[in-house]
């Protein structure tokens, strides 16, 4: 196989938003996660005369993050009584919600997953988005997750509706293909 | 009576809530006739409720550039 060279200056618009959500998925908060890839870019560009190409660039740098994650829940867990479990028993105990039997799982429900999968799915199609051409990823993503009005797109990057309408037609094929081919073909 | 390419962009819009009446209607005539499009307007649908489920995250532009700034220092340091 050939060696993998890195490419810095691509990163951000080809792995930013995967990375994203890679840490949104494990820290929840979205001011973080964005810290924990910025200091992912960061310590990739620094250790990048130590990667020896044997993996793609985007699982080099989601090797990175991982250690970011682990080292963001190692400081917070310093802070101490974070890890403190908290009932409330107060006055109006006894009220719906409020037993320990109301707060264990349901065993009969088939929907435990759905976060997760819900989850897995937000990175499949990330990976998707990243296969496209990058113009077509860019309206795609300005439209769809951003929820730009089509006029403000069309100012944004000088481009037609009729262009733009072009460009999410073309996203929008190539992205039910990959999933069929990375998503559905999985589960 | 529409043609496959325009059921397309109106199946498109729709997916964002920016189709007219009129052009809903339309959509669905043609797709009543033309199966081709019948089935892959049901993948664009299917594609935008699988999107909506993963609740996606995307950092903004300017967000981007502020990093890609940092990025550019850090490697002339």
């Amino acid at each position: 196989m050939a060696k993998t060279e890195l490419h810095p200056e691509t990163w951000v618009d080809r792995y930013a938003d995967y990375l994203f959500n890679y840490a949104m998925v494990r820290v929840g908060d979205e001011d973080t996660a964005k810290d924990l890839v910025q200091e992912t870019f960061i310590a990739g560009l620094k250790s990048a005369k130590n990667f020896e190409g044997n993996a793609a660039e985007r699982t080099w740098l989601v090797a990175i993050l991982k250690r970011k994650v682990i080292d963001h829940y190692r400081k917070s867990n310093t802070k101490k009584g974070k890890a403190e479990v908290r009932m409330h028993f107060n006055a109006e105990s006894g009220q719906e919600g409020d037993w320990l039997e109301a707060k264990a799982a349901d065993p009969y429900s088939i929907r435990e997953n759905d976060d997760i999968e819900n989850r897995e799915l937000g990175l499949a199609i990330h990976r998707c988005i990243s296969l496209l051409p990058e113009n077509h990823a860019r309206v795609f993503t300005l439209k769809t997750i951003r929820e730009w009005s089509t006029e403000d797109i069309c100012n944004e990057l000088g481009i037609t509706p009729s262009n733009l309408w072009v460009m999410v037609h073309r996203a929008r094929t190539s992205l039910v293909e990959c999933l069929n081919e990375n998503w559905f073909k999985d589960s | 009576m529409v043609s496959c390419e325009e059921a397309q962009v109106i199946c498109n819009k729709n997916q964002y809530r920016e189709a007219s009446f009129f052009e809903k209607i339309q959509l669905m005539v043609h797709v009543l006739y033309c199966k081709a499009c019948f089935k892959s307007s049901k993948k664009n649908k299917g594609l935008t409720r699988l999107i909506r489920k993963a609740n996606l995250h995307s950092f903004s532009e300017a967000e981007k550039d502020y990093i890609k700034q940092r990025l550019h220092k850090q490697g002339e340091s």
